[in-house]
């Protein structure tokens, strides 16, 4: 077992873990953050992508212990309060899900891709940066979309 | 139209519980006091358990039960069941090996289960499946369809000799081979249609729980029809008695048919939970387990022949398909490749003789069975590779040939059992032509030509029969349910709705659609309409959905039942403003006496019904009504789809430059929603025609791609934005004049796809998936046969 403690949402946790447990397995079963999904078991899915320290990670590649003393953004995490940020807001009004199992996952992976490249994105770019999150149910197409519409609602915003 | 009602683009309802994290899934529940169940899972495709040793299992951490196939069969646990009745042409009934939740004496597939451990939790269930100690006397195995049915082949089940469960026929063979021997040109080739793994993103979970003072049973399961999995797990599989067993589907992330069907895993986790004295047992399936257990799709190989007269009219179809129904027959396996599959082989041509012959054939892989289209696709991908092939050997345009042979009067009875009722093929036709600018297309070849690149067009003409009923008719040809659906009505007393339905939504936005429906009758706003489904204590019966179903045949039930509750409506308030009955309408949330100023607010009425102190004589208090719906018919949507590729010929690869639909679902509750169902569909078809491939290793049965790294499923980057649009002949079938829109995609593609690569490379000869390496060595033996 190994002492963990990091923060999560804004939250300070702290717990003892086996050393095996995976980060995914640590904010799903121990902290209740069932938002973050697991729907594979060789990281290539994408449906368990968190922020850890401000950056997008899958996070069953990573043990829970690893994380310690890092800063982790789930997408329970993302709002604020009542006010949905702009990604979320642009997958809804672009109809980009629909069983909804990969979204908290591609909302992390947007959020992580527009602060990386801007909000100038072009298609192409969204989707080969989409390369590692899977949708088997919109075909992308609504997701590509969302992605833009989130892009330029943020960059209007700036 | 309203601004919420038929028609109209609604943002939807369910979309913020899921954008915020807040989804519950099956995974998501975490009972009190919960065990985990780990499987251990066969290593060999065929092999004769010798012994099972759970004594170091049992005694790991942690562990609180290792249960084997010999205690379900003491406690008189049956067997999974196919719940469609298929008779071979001599009569006889179909050969259903088999198929115990837990192998007793012979493990079939690769992942066949053999035992499973009970622990505290999963790491220590896991860690405890790797010590159970199995003996196993490997059998030889047989994956492949064409060799499984040879003499001396591997054997499955004892019932089925040469490894057939049944060898069915449609249609009429003599007249059939009349036209043949009659004909100016035949046509013919061999197809294959790929084997699938379906993979929603969400694996399949089962949480069994059973509470032994109540002597009850609950079942929180990934399905898409939780009344049927109560159903069959009471009457059939006797795990528990329905009227103890509640079921609970929650949020679903993705069927695609694979959560259709009851499997081995449900059956476990509830026995085992009573077994343990009634902690709740939880299994969550990962990845590789779910391609090694989930229900697979398609994987037939055909022979096809099209003959045809000198007018180029089609006189004659016949087929002989072989359909791999792995080592158990699933659920519905039975249906798909015949009453799903050649009963569609007419596609939408007038073909007055087709005579089809299916083998049903076991192998040791996993079970196939009904995935997104079912059977539907695989006849679409003959019927138009037939016709793509004929006009390309004929020397005529495929768009020609296409409408030479079209069905343009309505209704329409084919050779093969469907009564198509409504339909208009040459508007879709005409508008994917036009919206894929399709008469232009030989400049843009050439041009790509002289940027090093084959550029080749494809088309692809689909029907397909959604709904699947009436109940009277599906039950004569076998089915072991009916399938109608059923609603009720809940009007509260302050005015607002539940709609409960047998509908479950699992992706397809049932909880905006539904409501659009009672606004569009009632006038209230759909944040007022509840939508409830999904468990067997709150909606007392359903079929579930699947097979494009909820809309034509679910929603019609809600319709029904709207209809009572508008009578009801009615009576009441022309008692109320006292009117006459038939001058009362209802109209955005008024209960008014037309041509007059005198209304009631519907929550007025809701309310004077609850409170019964001023009612019409003989009027029960409430306002609450149920319908159940029986559809009269099949219903067919259909479409046309143009698929534009460019092919690298120093690499294969393939790229969709343009793919167009026009489909016609009849009736759209919401277009933002078909539009989806569409994009889906296609990337599922797509996937099927350049990607997507199952492979099992002919010599041991071992399953190649059991991982997302091995099976490729589509990514963002592999698919084209995609140009949708709809037509619209409405279904005479049902109250709201719906189709169904959400396999259209996946089995409308395929055929484009391959028709369009096949074009640029001049090579006919190409299977699915048509990967880089195969396009390459089809552009070799077009070279080849060039010099």
């Amino acid at each position: 077992m190994t002492t963990i403690a990091m923060q999560v949402n804004g939250k300070e946790v702290t717990a003892d873990v086996e050393d095996r447990t995976l980060l995914v397995q640590y904010i799903r079963e121990s902290l209740g953050l069932t938002g973050t999904h697991v729907g594979c078991d060789t990281s290539q899915c994408g449906a368990c992508v968190v922020h850890v320290d401000g950056k997008a990670v899958k996070s069953c590649t990573m043990l829970a212990a690893q994380a310690a003393g890092k800063t982790i953004t789930t997408i329970e995490g993302i709002a604020d309060g009542d006010t949905l940020d702009p990604i979320q807001v642009a997958f809804h009004e672009n109809h980009g899900l629909q069983c909804g199992f990969c979204t908290p996952g591609m909302i992390m992976a947007t959020k992580d891709m527009i602060a990386r490249h801007g909000t100038d994105l072009d298609e192409k770019t969204i989707r080969s940066e989409l390369e590692g999150n899977i949708c088997r149910c919109t075909g992308y197409h609504n997701i590509v979309k969302s992605i833009q519409a989130a892009a330029s609602a943020m960059a209007a915003a700036e | 139209m309203g601004a919420e009602g038929l028609g109209a683009r609604v943002l939807r309802k369910e979309d913020k519980r899921f954008i915020t994290g807040r989804g519950r899934y099956t995974d998501d529940y975490d009972l009190k006091d919960t065990t985990y169940a780990a499987f251990v899972r066969s290593p060999h495709a065929h092999a004769r358990i010798k012994n099972i040793d759970v004594s170091a299992a049992e005694a790991a951490p942690g562990v609180v039960a290792v249960l084997t196939g010999s205690q379900l069969t003491d406690d008189k646990i049956g067997g999974m069941i196919c719940g469609w009745m298929v008779h071979s042409k001599d009569g006889s009934p179909m050969n259903a090996g088999a198929h115990p939740a837990i192998a007793v004496d012979i493990v079939k597939h690769v992942g066949d289960q053999v035992a499973v451990v009970i622990a505290e939790t999963n790491g220590q269930a896991r860690d405890a499946a790797e010590l159970v100690e199995v003996d196993y006397e490997e059998l030889p195995a047989v994956v492949n369809l064409k060799a499984a049915v040879k003499d001396g082949a591997p054997q499955l089940h004892p019932e089925a000799a040469n490894n057939i469960s049944f060898d069915w026929a449609i249609g009429e063979k003599d007249a059939t081979e009349a036209a043949f021997a009659a004909a100016a040109n035949v046509v013919s080739m061999d197809i294959t249609n790929n084997r699938l793994v379906p993979n929603p993103m969400e694996p399949r979970v089962a949480i069994g729980s059973y509470d032994p003072a109540e002597e009850h049973y609950t079942l929180y399961n990934t399905s898409q029809n939780p009344h049927l999995a109560r159903l069959i797990l009471s009457a059939f599989v006797g795990v528990a008695p329905e009227h103890k067993l509640r079921v609970i589907a929650p949020d679903v992330g993705g069927g695609f048919g694979s959560k259709i069907f009851v499997y081995p895993e449900e059956t476990v986790c509830l026995w085992a939970s009573k077994r343990i004295g009634g902690r709740p047992v939880k299994w969550t399936s990962d990845r590789t387990e779910a391609f090694l257990v989930d229900a697979h799709g398609r994987d037939h190989v055909t022979e096809a022949e099209m003959a045809l007269d000198e007018n180029n009219k089609i006189t004659g179809l016949r087929v002989h398909t072989l359909a791999n129904i792995g080592a158990y027959m699933s659920t519905f396996s039975s249906a798909v490749p015949t009453y799903l599959h050649a009963t569609l082989l007419s596609g939408q041509y007038n073909i007055p003789n087709i005579y089809a012959e299916i083998d049903a054939v076991y192998t040791n892989t996993s079970p196939v069975d009904a995935y997104r289209g079912a059977g539907r696709p695989e006849a679409t991908y003959v019927v138009e590779r037939l016709m793509e092939t004929a006009a390309r050997q004929l020397g005529i345009s495929p768009v020609e040939l296409r409408r030479t042979n079209f069905i343009t009067e309505f209704p329409h009875q084919t050779p093969v059992i469907m009564a198509y009722d409504a339909g208009d093929y040459e508007a879709s036709l005409s508008a994917a032509l036009s919206a894929s600018d399709y008469d232009a297309f030989e400049t843009r070849r050439e041009e790509a030509r002289s940027r090093g690149k084959l550029r080749g067009i494809g088309l692809s003409c689909y029907i397909e029969a959604c709904g699947i009923a009436p109940s009277a008719a599906v039950g004569s040809l076998g089915a072991g349910v009916g399938l109608w659906e059923s609603a009720e009505i809940r009007v509260n007393p302050v005015g607002t709705v539940e709609v409960l339905t047998g509908s479950h939504s699992h992706g397809q936005g049932h909880e905006t659609t539904f409501a659009q429906l009672v606004n569009e009758r009632l006038g209230i706003p759909i944040e007022n309409v509840q939508i409830v489904h999904g468990d067997t204590d709150k909606v007392q019966f359903g079929m579930g959905t699947y097979g494009s179903r909820s809309g034509a045949v679910g929603m019609s039930a809600i319709s029904k039942a709207l209809d009572k509750i508008e009578a009801k409506t009615k009576k009441l308030a022309a008692h109320l403003l006292e009117a006459s009955e038939a001058d009362i309408v209802i109209e955005g949330g008024q209960v008014k006496v037309a041509g007059t100023d005198q209304a009631l607010g519907f929550h007025e009425v809701a309310l004077a019904a609850y409170t019964a102190h001023n009612m019409p004589e003989g009027m029960e208090p409430g306002l609450k009504e149920g319908a159940f719906y029986d559809p009269t018919n099949f219903t067919f949507p259909a479409g046309s789809y143009v698929c534009e590729v460019e092919v690298d010929p120093e690499t294969g690869r393939t790229e969709i430059v343009q793919f167009v639909a026009a489909d016609d679902f009849g009736t759209i509750i919401n277009p933002m929603i078909v539009d989806g169902q569409v994009h889906g569909g296609l990337a599922q078809g797509i996937g099927q025609a350049l990607l997507e491939g199952c492979v099992y290793d002919e010599d041991t049965g071992q399953l190649i791609t059991a991982s997302f790294m091995d099976y490729t499923m589509p990514r963002a980057d592999d698919l084209p934005n995609f140009q949708v649009s709809t037509t619209k002949t409405e279904c005479p079938g049902n109250p709201l004049g719906m189709k169904g829109c959400g396999e259209a995609g996946a089995i409308g593609s395929p055929p484009a796809v391959i028709n369009a690569i096949t074009d640029a490379i001049g090579n006919n000869n190409l299977s699915m998936p048509a990967t880089p390496l195969k396009v390459w060595q089809a552009l070799q033996q077009t070279s080849a046969a060039a010099e």
